[in-house]
């Protein structure tokens, strides 16, 4: 077996692309994984994995730019799934949000071709006005850069204007593969690598902060992974206003329909590499809504701080026919069983959560494996009980 | 990491025995962390079969979901004379063999429950009947507690029972039916079945009779980490005397639709211990599976770098799990399983049951 001996963990230097691509392709999955978590251990000693009480909001699906891989658009002509959500529509969903705990609303939609920069900026006061309380984490690069497009201004002049209207932050969506090359076969009608960078970079400068993401496993190589990290990390060294990184694989639909659904060992592969590449992004999002609760979990333990948000309604993904939605109580036993403290945060990785930051009884008795209390388990006679009310007799005379 | 952490290292790397305390300290999660287990396990695993992760092309025969013994874990079983019961005859047996003729599958997985109602000429008629329409296939079929039940049946000695099943077809044992050794956790759960005395006196008979047999453990539910580890030195114990056994696979308990529905389901953590444990106890027995039905193809994936060397077949109907809540699919392609263990840094081997390699590595789509 190759050894990997002459790397250097990341408290002693930076990767190399050489490198990273090196452990990417080669390293052995739990080596990887453990260089990973010991880099993680450094930047997030306490124990505590932090999740976000937020809501996906999609206020329109209208989209021109026809991405291969999205399943959740709508054309324009499209009149049978086309919408566009009223400000009363919005608000409902921001309220449900609130009311549920939630602190930040996560805001994408389409790209539509008629709603200007006062649509959005009209939509994004309501919801302040409403909810005083309540983050904007709205509109990534490719919108941001679209709406300027639409007004024919500047992308620093339409930052302006939605951060006057109440915009917190904004989301890394649409980033997929920061190389041209893969851009012009996945996403022709998307801006460029470069236009996502200086969306970002923009906001940076205006103090927004923003997070970064990877969509892999795709007509992409490793190779063009390795660059799109580069990238990211090139500008955080530049800006330092990601505060976090998300990366997922294809969730093969629409006209990507055939490729194959990669797998839980190459999602953990390079979510670990992005951790070592990504030395100055504080946290690592583990992205449950796509890989599933089990794998988000496991990643916890190669290089991941935190499971992004608990979602109460996703619906980009799961128009690919992919949502892996689970309830907060699920999400926190899974963080549990690893190991770890869950507990609640802000957008900016604060904890808020009231709880104390030591587990209490009841999660030590996860985080430890106690057994279920076998006096609980009725006999035999509850078993048949059981199976008669399941499968009662009628069931079987029509069969 | 501890003195007790050092030793156990230490006994991994120079390939000797673990004790019953070093399986506990493997078993405290906040003593080892997950990785570390997976490491120690993985050289093991490695040792044994280097980059080698085994899978078979199989069919699953339930061939009666009625039962007398109740268990509290089980949602398969269903009341004689109650509804829902699916019994297959003989010859229904081999409308199933047939109907999978077009498929390139080498092992009939036959378990199911007890229908007190089956005489012993039953049991050998559905082996004659599955291999007279596929000679060639290897049947793995009955479980020690059907073996028991066929023994009783049979009015002969075990070795005199278990040499008609073997004429009428039987090739091999599967696993099933263990669950936890402990008499403690036996009498809380499945107090009308056998328990371990008996599962383990069949399982040595099966082996003398020269069959070679499969072993299991039901984790996630009211045994502690103490039950698990005794489970395993009991395993390891038989081994010692028979080397019968070929493949362990530790079992993730499912609560959907049983009494016992009140339990959480252990999570990926939990099934990617079980699997590393078992690697490192179990250190006469040749495989550890990690069932892709069970656990779903991402964990059984991930645990090929855990100790795992195995993720079983492509299975066709699949119906135990999925009657307990599983959401998995119920088959897959041989394709979609190599393609998965490649993805996990392994080389796919197409394997028979008693893992005969029946391509060369590597070779395949």
């Amino acid at each position: 077996m190759p050894g990997f001996g002459d790397i250097a963990p990341p408290s002693q230097g930076r990767l190399s692309a050489a490198e990273a691509l090196r452990l990417g392709v080669d390293a052995p999955l739990l080596e990887l994984g453990a260089r990973a978590d010991a880099r993680r251990r450094e930047l997030h000693p306490g124990g505590v994995v932090t999740y976000i009480v937020d809501r996906n909001v999609n206020p329109t699906n209208v989209c021109i730019t026809d991405c291969d891989f999205c399943s959740f658009y709508a054309r324009p002509e499209d009149e049978a799934r086309a919408y566009v959500q009223s400000t009363d529509e919005v608000l409902a969903r921001v309220g449900a949000c609130v009311e549920a705990g939630g602190v930040q609303i996560l805001m994408q939609g389409g790209h539509h071709p008629r709603l200007r920069l006062d649509w959005y900026e009209e939509l994004l006061r309501a919801i302040k006005d409403a909810y005083p309380g309540v983050w904007l984490h709205a509109l990534s690069p490719p919108e941001i850069h679209h709406i300027a497009k639409l007004e024919k201004r500047p992308v620093g002049h339409v930052l302006d204007r939605l951060i006057e209207a109440g915009l917190g932050s904004v989301p890394g969506g649409g980033a997929e593969i920061l190389v041209d090359r893969v851009r012009r076969v996945i996403s022709r009608k998307k801006l460029s690598s470069d236009e996502w960078l200086d969306v970002m970079r923009q906001a940076h400068l205006r103090g927004l902060s923003g997070s970064a993401t990877m969509m892999f496993g795709h007509v992409e190589t490793a190779e063009e992974r390795v660059e799109h990290l580069e990238k990211l990390r090139a500008l955080q060294d530049e800006t330092g206003g990601f505060t976090a990184f998300a990366c997922w694989t294809l969730q093969p639909t629409h006209e990507m329909a055939d490729l194959p659904r990669r797998t839980h060992a190459f999602y953990l592969r390079w979510n670990a590499i992005s951790r070592l590449m990504l030395d100055n992004i504080p946290s690592i999002q583990a992205s449950f809504v796509t890989q599933g609760i089990g794998v988000a979990q496991i990643s916890l333990s190669m290089g991941v701080n935190d499971m992004g948000g608990g979602m109460m309604e996703e619906n980009v993904v799961s128009a690919a026919g992919t949502s892996e939605l689970v309830d907060l109580a699920e999400l926190e036993r899974h963080v549990l069983a690893a190991g770890f403290l869950p507990r609640r945060r802000d957008t900016h990785y604060k904890v808020i959560d009231e709880r104390p930051l030591e587990p209490s009884d009841a999660e030590r008795a996860v985080m430890e494996r106690r057994p279920a209390d076998a006096e609980r388990v009725p006999g035999p006679k509850a078993v048949a009980e059981l199976l008669k009310s399941q499968h009662p007799l009628e069931a079987a005379a029509g069969a | 990491m501890t003195a007790r952490w050092k030793d156990i290292e230490a006994k991994v790397e120079a390939g000797e025995r673990l004790s019953a305390e070093d399986g506990l300290l493997l078993c405290d999660t906040a003593a080892t962390p997950l990785l570390e287990v997976g490491r120690l396990a993985n050289i093991v695993r490695e040792r044994l079969w280097g980059d080698d992760t085994f899978f078979n092309q199989n069919q699953h025969i339930n061939y009666t979901n009625v039962c007398n013994r109740l268990c509290a874990f089980c949602a398969f079983q269903r009341l004689p004379g109650g509804g829902d019961i699916e019994s297959m005859s003989p010859e229904v047996v081999a409308d199933r063999v047939r109907g999978c003729l077009g498929q390139e599958v080498t092992e009939l997985h036959m378990v199911a429950g007890i229908e007190q109602a089956l005489p012993y000429e039953y049991y050998l008629d559905i082996l004659r009947a599955a291999k007279s329409v596929r000679p060639s296939v290897h049947i793995k079929g009955f479980t020690m507690v059907e073996i028991d039940q066929i023994h009783g049946l049979s009015g002969k000695s075990m070795e005199a029972c278990l040499e008609d099943l073997k004429e009428a077809g039987l090739d091999s044992c599967p696993g099933g039916g263990a669950e936890i050794f402990a008499e403690r956790v036996h009498r809380a759960i499945f107090p009308l079945k056998i328990g371990a005395d008996r599962w383990l006196e069949c399982a040595r008979a099966v082996h003398l009779a020269g069959l070679r047999s499969n072993c299991t453990m039901l984790y996630g539910h009211v045994e502690t980490a103490h039950e698990r580890v005794d489970h395993l030195m009991r395993l390891r114990e038989l081994q010692d005397e028979t080397g019968g056994f070929q493949t362990f696979i530790p079992l993730r308990f499912h609560p959907d639709n049983t009494v016992m529905d009140w339990i959480e389901m252990p999570t990926a953590a939990d099934d990617l211990r079980e699997i590393a444990v078992a690697r490192l106890m179990l250190d006469n027995i040749p495989h550890i599976k990690a069932y892709w039905i069970m656990l779903g193809q991402g964990t059984a994936q991930t645990a090929q770098s855990f100790g795992a060397d195995d993720v079983d077949g492509t299975v066709v109907e699949e119906k135990i799990y999925h009657d307990a809540g599983a959401t998995t699919p119920q088959a897959v392609t041989r394709d979609d399983l190599e393609r998965m263990i490649r993805e996990a840094g392994r080389v796919p081997v197409l394997r028979d049951t008693l893992y005969t390699r029946l391509e060369p590595a590597g070779v395949g789509a």
